[in-house]
């Protein structure tokens, strides 16, 4: 308990600094929201002009009091305004918000569904032909960038086949379930193929220094099968990598898959915030990243209590 | 053959069955028309939006007073006529009586008004002011008759407001200040729904002064990547695309059922010298670079050969034989002997900047025009870098030498009094005063005359090549593709998207 409310002490200050350093950094950055819209155009506008879009913009004012004015906004619940959605911050992300969530969690059944099973599997063949064909498909899966795999998986589909799921227009879940699904099947296999090679190189690796241990050897000279051993006695022992793994991985998704939501044309969290950069929408930014780390931080907070469950012998907080 | 063909579609079959898609590629509608492009709107408002898409849109749902043909003539749009005084100071449109808002008003002289003084007034930050700057006063002495008042003629103004930036809005609109999140026009869609980044959606507007549009409606889906938008159209999701970059576009001829429109365009490719930093103030250096590039290599290597060699004019009407204009056939040589007798016999390092993927060309030519420069001893360093930091470089002109794409209007006037009067607004960018080109371009915005103006111009254009404060490279093409079915697409050099107001899926 008092680990968790230690942890949860933290998360406003670190909430905090993130807003900050990305409040700074984005208008570090050369350029604002006049050139974003305008492009080289904005050399025609006269200093009155440009003094009245920087109003309309909310960039008139020095940064301390812009930064000012978002957190004292925050604080009564107010991400502020998109400009170029002309809407709330917080609506917008959470339109987005969804998909992105989907999307991590399909690709994370997707890796773990292939790579725990495959990890084991070569660890219980270790050395041996099947072992090494694994080893190596799962190089390959770690070392191939996505984007390579997802235009490939469209080109065949697209050129060789004649098919392919819809896209440009999404389908929420709750609208219609098989399109959804039919949608985000080949980006989560796309983002779940080298989660899955990185979950197989582990969980193998893993399980390769458990089948070593005593208690397993124990249970193996108290007769219990070798299907009894590896499942019941190793495993549960081995996931404690995979889960922190899958942790990091989950909460990387859930900022947004940025070029798998561009190759499939995914409205999701990584295209809104890249847009959001490249236009120049700061309090879209701000409100973005700052949801992004809220839920990385739930994730690891997660992640942590998920070891308790899983071995007994970890107690948070004690030392 | 046959036999395999089916074995193929079964395996396919298979495949999307095991995939669970459910909706494999829906038969074409006859109704709405779906269209994709890579790049979104990035706002509503069109008296300040400027960017590309962001006209294509707008120009579906405004209207201006007059708009161009795909021959760049002035044609009827909300005024169904105008004329000049005998002396060019007074500008008269009759406004097309059927013209009608889409909340049911009648256009009226008074929105006419209202918009124009919206445009010039500084509060709005509208970029066109500029382009109006002549204007006077407005009168509308009834609701059918909008007077322009000039302080001096203004060949060009005509032009200018034929851009979807000169858009006739409601008064009313104005007033209530809600431009930019309603949109209220008299064009021959309405907006529908717009959700940033992801789709729009238009619904013909059975209204509109021009007639019934020939299709119900227009989805536009935002496909961040070209070849997704050309995988969607193999499959037949997809009846009509925008396209930005060459080596996908070209792929369109390849696939059965799918056609391609190419249209040269009025933006033009440049690299751009900065002669106000050394060695690109001395006349010789800027000309042996001139010399130097071999403008159909960089085509030829940048571009697939996609597009044509240009020099500074790219509208049809008004530009010369490029091979006319100053070592527009390379000639190391000559480079060699101007850089030499400029003082550089050694050559030079520089800089050039360029912006990543902006066009999707600007890195390879940039990489072709370090290559050709070398040959003359010029060692050249290229610095890509995110569009945002490029622009804001470009206008400080914090740079040696820019890899450019710079956009074209319909007149030269209002396309180069920018940059080459010296009152031009962004001579703070181009850094080049030059008594003969001002004088020309005044000359030519007084012109009444076609061919008086065209012979201003041509030579205008002789002498900015050969002054070489920048050099004109190639004018590329504007791509658009479409299923075989989609009928009546006429595309211009302007890139207007209006003629879909007139397209057809049979």
């Amino acid at each position: 308990m008092n680990y968790l409310t230690g942890r949860l002490v933290t998360f406003p200050l670190v909430l905090l600094g993130v807003s900050l350093i990305v409040f700074i950094a984005i208008r570090l950055v050369p350029g604002d929201s006049i050139t974003a819209m305008l492009g080289t155009e904005a050399g025609l506008l006269t200093p009155k002009q440009r003094e009245a879009l920087a109003a309309y913009f909310g960039i008139d004012q020095p940064w301390f009091i812009q930064y000012w004015r978002w957190l004292y906004d925050l604080f009564h619940g107010d991400l502020g305004v998109s400009v170029t959605y002309g809407r709330p911050v917080l609506d917008v992300i959470l339109e987005r918000f969804p998909l992105t969530l989907e999307l991590a969690l399909l690709s994370m059944i997707v890796a773990l569904l292939v790579g725990v099973p495959a990890g084991v599997y070569a660890a219980t063949h270790n050395e041996q032909p099947s072992d090494l064909g694994v080893r190596i498909i799962a190089m390959v899966g770690q070392s191939t960038p996505n984007f390579v795999l997802g235009l490939v998986i469209i080109y065949i589909l697209s050129a060789g086949f004649g098919i392919l799921p819809v896209m440009g227009t999404f389908t929420s879940i709750w609208q219609d379930p098989l399109t959804n699904l039919s949608q985000m099947i080949l980006p989560a296999v796309t983002l779940g193929f080298a989660f899955a090679a990185s979950v197989t190189r582990i969980s193998r690796s893993a399980m390769l220094d458990i089948l070593k241990d005593d208690y397993v050897r124990t249970a193996r000279s108290k007769g219990a099968s070798s299907r009894a051993v590896i499942w019941r006695h190793a495993l549960p022992n081995a996931l404690i990598p995979v889960v922190t793994l899958s942790g990091i991985e989950f909460s990387y998704l859930l900022g947004g898959a940025v070029i798998v939501e561009q190759i499939f044309a995914l409205p999701g969290l990584g295209r809104l915030v890249l847009d959001a950069i490249l236009q120049r929408d700061y309090a879209l930014v701000q409100g973005t990243v700052l949801f992004i780390a809220f839920n990385v931080m739930v994730v690891n907070l997660l992640v942590d209590l998920a070891y308790a469950t899983l071995d007994p012998r970890i107690r948070l907080g004690e030392r | 053959m046959a036999i395999r063909t089916t074995k193929t579609r079964l395996t396919g079959m298979a495949v999307a069955a095991m995939l669970g898609i459910a909706a494999v590629a829906a038969p074409a509608q006859a109704e709405t028309l779906r269209m994709a492009w890579a790049q979104d709107a990035t706002g509503l408002d069109p008296h300040k939006q400027t960017a590309f898409p962001s006209l294509r849109l707008l120009e579906l749902v405004y209207e201006p007073l007059v708009r161009l043909d795909s021959k760049l003539q002035i044609m009827p749009a909300i005024a169904e006529s105008w004329e000049y005084s005998a002396d060019g100071k007074t500008l008269t449109f009759m406004i097309d009586a059927d013209a009608k808002f889409q909340n049911g008003a009648p256009v009226t002289s008074a929105d006419v008004k209202a918009s124009f003084e919206r445009i010039l007034n500084e509060e709005t930050g509208a970029v066109a002011r500029a382009n109006f700057l002549s204007i006077d006063g407005i009168d509308a002495p009834d609701a059918n008759t909008v007077v322009f008042n000039l302080s001096q003629p203004d060949a060009p103004m005509l032009t200018a407001m034929t851009d979807i930036n000169a858009a006739v809005l409601p008064a009313s609109e104005i007033a209530a200040g809600s431009v930019g999140t309603k949109t209220v026009g008299s064009g021959p869609f309405s907006l529908e729904k717009w959700d940033p980044n992801s789709k729009a959606t238009l619904v013909a507007n059975k209204d509109w002064a021009g007639g019934m549009p020939g299709v119900d409606g227009i989805d536009i889906s935002v496909f961040p990547d070209e070849s997704a938008i050309l995988a969607a159209m193999r499959t037949k999701q997809i009846d009509f695309a925008l396209m930005n970059d060459p080596l996908i576009a070209t792929l369109v001829p390849r696939e059965s059922g799918l056609q391609l429109n190419r249209e040269a365009v009025l933006s033009y490719h440049v690299l751009q010298l900065n002669p106000s930093r050394s060695p690109f103030t001395e006349l010789g250096v800027r000309q042996a670079i001139s010399c130097a590039i071999d403008r159909q290599q960089i085509l030829d290597t940048a571009s697939l050969g996609e597009g044509r060699v240009t020099g500074p004019l790219t509208i049809p009407a008004y530009a010369s034989d490029p091979n006319s204009l100053f070592c527009y056939t390379r000639d190391v040589e000559k480079a060699k002997k101007l850089l030499a007798d400029a003082g550089y016999a050694d050559g030079f390092s520089t800089t050039v900047i360029a912006a990543t993927g902006e066009p999707p060309t600007a890195a390879s030519e940039a990489q072709v025009i370090q290559a050709q420069l070398a040959e003359i001893g010029i060692t050249v360093e290229i610095e890509m870098m995110e569009l945002n930091v490029y622009i804001d470089r470009w206008l400080k002109a914090d740079f040696d030498m820019a890899v450019a794409l710079n956009g074209g209007r319909a007149d030269p006037f209002t396309m180069y009094n920018r940059y080459w009067t010296k009152a031009g607004n962004l001579q703070k960018v181009s850094n080049y005063i030059d008594d003969t080109l001002d004088s020309l371009m005044m000359k030519g915005r007084a012109e009444t005359d076609p061919a008086a103006r065209k012979e201003t111009f041509a030579a205008f254009e002789k002498h900015l090549a050969e002054m070489s404060p920048w050099i004109w490279l190639y004018n590329s093409y504007n791509y658009t593709a479409q299923q075989d079915n989609v009928k009546g697409f006429t595309p211009t050099p302007t890139g207007s998207l209006f003629s879909l107001s007139e397209v057809t899926v049979e």
